[in-house]
């Protein structure tokens, strides 16, 4: 396979390239049409879904945290559960535009704008999690962020929780910068295409004045690059940290070097699951499937495979590791972890994210988005699983047996969960509307035809 | 509301392909012209080389930041933990660097992206929202799928008038010896004062 034919599709699928005119009017179209019934019936379940999710926050907020089921010794469940796995699905975005993109895979093009959008939402609610486990959350900026007081009293920078802090926080705001840098060229195409004054006025105050002037251009590409470089490391560095949440405890199940690539893989298999579980609806949704092609969902699936076989190295190290250490309570951890309470989610977790995904080594399968569609549905149920697999079977059997206990969760953790898809689903669909899905700029400079031949070999 | 008078202050150029675009930007820099620009939808490789640019110094400001952003993160941690409560945790000394490195990659990579932004704005010069390209119509053509040349001068003025560069008229045939057909106005509206892009 060529790479052209990686970038566009095979020519069966697109007889002829786009031209630059109709892909802006393939990309802009939902920007520029009013929404279709499937989008109102969509975000009408979404939208009613977030409002679950604020009722829940309004719940934990007026009553106290004492509305969840977490009790002692599962002193965390879902809602650190929760923000892993949001992390988590965050991370392929930046996966796709940076990682990707300095990797010169130009197939990224075409979902990377969208994944990156993904990215921020996520990243979003995630960030939620942790604020409403503080249970005082508008005090808990006092707890996390350094500032100078009069007490003398800081962070403890030793802590993984406050590393947490600063990385999650870098990433949602460096995830931010760069889709917005993404956006401006396109922000200023829509401005331009806009007939009505009011969006032709928000457009272009959004688009900062851009008229593509190449010293602008020159600018703009070196430090797209760096952003790029940047976050490839970042987001590395992310979910290191957030593995650290766990790894540098001193609990069975938790304390483990092989946390920080474990995570990183994990996140990478539940960020495509995620990208290609809205992807394959969006671009049928808005007919961009000759953009978006198969081809990008093979791609996807590949990458799901691999991550799903590093994955699923990380689940049978793990066992082995606790029987090679020869420390008992290691074992115990494990046998708990696989035969009691919870051995229903463990096994669930690895179906899902190691068995399924070995479909995808049938090129009929992944090459078919209607069966791709159901895998990475169960590739995201897994994903979640395993977070909770990890946060609670560590905790439920401590060193205490009297303490023993089985966590429930409550309708409000349920409504959580439920509620943090719908505000991210509402957001992804306002996305759709509201910005362009696909990056015009990006897809027409990797058009065949739209680099110069000579290529500036002169000077 | 009458329509404000429209002002010519140079010409544009228009191109279909970037080859052409490219061998116009040659010839323009090649003449030495002093106020333009070339406008395209997407970057075209080789145009800062062709229109003879000089690097961008982008790099340099992420690097610069995120060595700050590594040296605050330093005296952040460093600092707290030592100067302002010094306090033994862990049995480890008060600066245990290792503990502290995920924050200061952190905070190298905070400085370096916050401080890549804001130099894109300045350097693109961004935030400047109204530009003749605007009131000459040519803005959706260059966000879309044309490429222009865009340069500015006045009309019958040469020499001095047009900063040691060529004068309208030779600008005009440099434009068609590149193979250039369309080649339009470039206007500004008298409602604005500014000096228009770049």
């Amino acid at each position: 396979m060529s790479r052209d034919n990686v970038i566009l599709g095979p020519p069966s699928e697109l007889a002829s390239p786009i031209s630059p005119r109709r892909l802006d009017d393939d990309i802009y179209r939902p920007l520029e049409s009013f929404p279709t019934w499937r989008w109102w019936i969509a975000i009408s379940v979404t939208g009613s879904l977030a409002m679950l999710f604020g009722y829940c926050v309004w719940i934990t907020v007026s009553k106290g945290i004492g509305t969840w089921g977490n009790n002692q010794p599962v002193g965390w469940a879902f809602a650190i559960t929760n923000f892993v796995f949001w992390i988590g699905i965050g991370h392929a975005g930046t996966l796709i535009s940076a990682i990707l993109y300095v990797l010169r895979q130009t197939w990224r093009t075409a979902i990377s704008r969208f994944s990156e959008a993904m990215t921020v939402f996520a990243v979003f609610v995630a960030l939620q999690f942790p604020l409403f486990h503080t249970g005082r959350p508008w005090k808990a900026m006092f707890w996390l962020i350094p500032y100078p007081n009069d007490m003398s009293v800081y962070q403890n920078f030793r802590s993984p929780l406050e590393w947490d802090v600063f990385a999650v926080g870098t990433y949602a705001l460096v995830s931010i910068m760069f889709w917005y840098i993404g956006l401006i060229p396109d922000l200023a195409s829509a401005r331009d295409r806009a007939v009505d004054p009011v969006r032709k006025f928000l457009y272009g105050l959004a688009s900062l004045g851009w008229v593509g002037s190449a010293r602008a251009w020159q600018h703009y590409e070196k430090g797209y690059i760096l952003f790029a470089g940047l976050a490839t490391a970042l987001v590395i560095s992310v979910h290191s940290i957030v593995s650290f949440d766990f790894a540098v405890a001193f609990l069975p199940g938790w304390h483990s070097t092989i946390f920080p690539p474990y995570f990183v893989a994990g996140a990478i298999l539940s960020g495509f699951a995620m990208v290609a579980t809205l992807v394959i609806i969006m671009r049928k949704m808005f007919r961009l499937s000759h953009v978006i092609t198969t081809t990008h969902v093979e791609l996807m699936n590949k990458i799901i495979i691999v991550t799903s076989l590093m994955v699923g190295y990380s689940y049978v190290l793990e066992v082995f590791m606790s029987w090679y250490c020869g420390r008992e309570v290691e074992w115990f951890g494990t046998i708990t972890r696989a035969f009691g309470s919870y051995a229903w989610a463990y096994w669930l977790t690895i179906l899902c994210n190691v068995l399924f995904p070995q479909l995808f080594w049938i090129p009929a399968v992944r090459r078919s988005a209607w069966i791709t569609w159901p895998i990475v549905v169960l590739v995201n149920l897994g994903m979640w699983l395993e977070r909770f697999v990890i946060i609670v079977t560590g905790l439920y059997r401590d060193a205490l047996p009297s303490s023993w206990w089985v966590y429930r969760p409550t309708w409000i953790d349920l409504g959580l969960l439920a509620g943090s898809f719908g505000v991210f689903l509402t957001f992804v669909l306002l996305f759709c509307r509201f910005l362009p899905t696909v990056s015009a700029s990006e897809m027409k400079a990797i058009q065949p035809g739209a680099q110069p031949a000579a290529g500036g070999e002169h000077d | 509301m009458t329509k404000p008078a429209a002002r010519d202050i140079g010409l544009v150029g228009l191109f279909d392909s970037p080859d052409a675009l490219l061998h116009a930007a040659r010839m323009l820099r090649d003449a030495g012209c002093a106020r333009w620009d070339c406008h395209t939808p997407y970057p075209v490789h080789g145009l800062d080389r062709a229109m003879g640019l000089k690097r961008t110094p982008v790099p340099i400001v992420t690097m610069t930041f995120a060595f700050l952003g590594l040296a605050s993160a330093v005296v952040l941690t460093g600092g707290l933990s030592v100067l302002q409560y010094p306090i033994v945790i862990g049995g480890k000394p008060l600066f245990s660097w290792l503990a502290f490195v995920p924050i200061f990659f952190e905070l190298f990579v905070l400085f370096a992206t916050v401080s890549t932004l804001v130099a894109l704005i300045v350097l693109c010069r961004l935030g400047r929202w109204h530009s003749p390209l605007h009131d000459s119509d040519i803005a959706r053509l260059v966000t879309c799928d044309r490429f222009a040349v865009v340069w500015q001068g006045q009309q019958g003025q040469s020499g001095q008038g047009n900063q040691g560069g060529p004068s309208a008229d030779q600008v005009r045939q440099m434009l068609q010896d590149a193979g250039c057909t369309d080649i339009r106005p470039l206007v500004e509206l008298d409602e604005f004062s500014t000096e228009g892009p770049q």
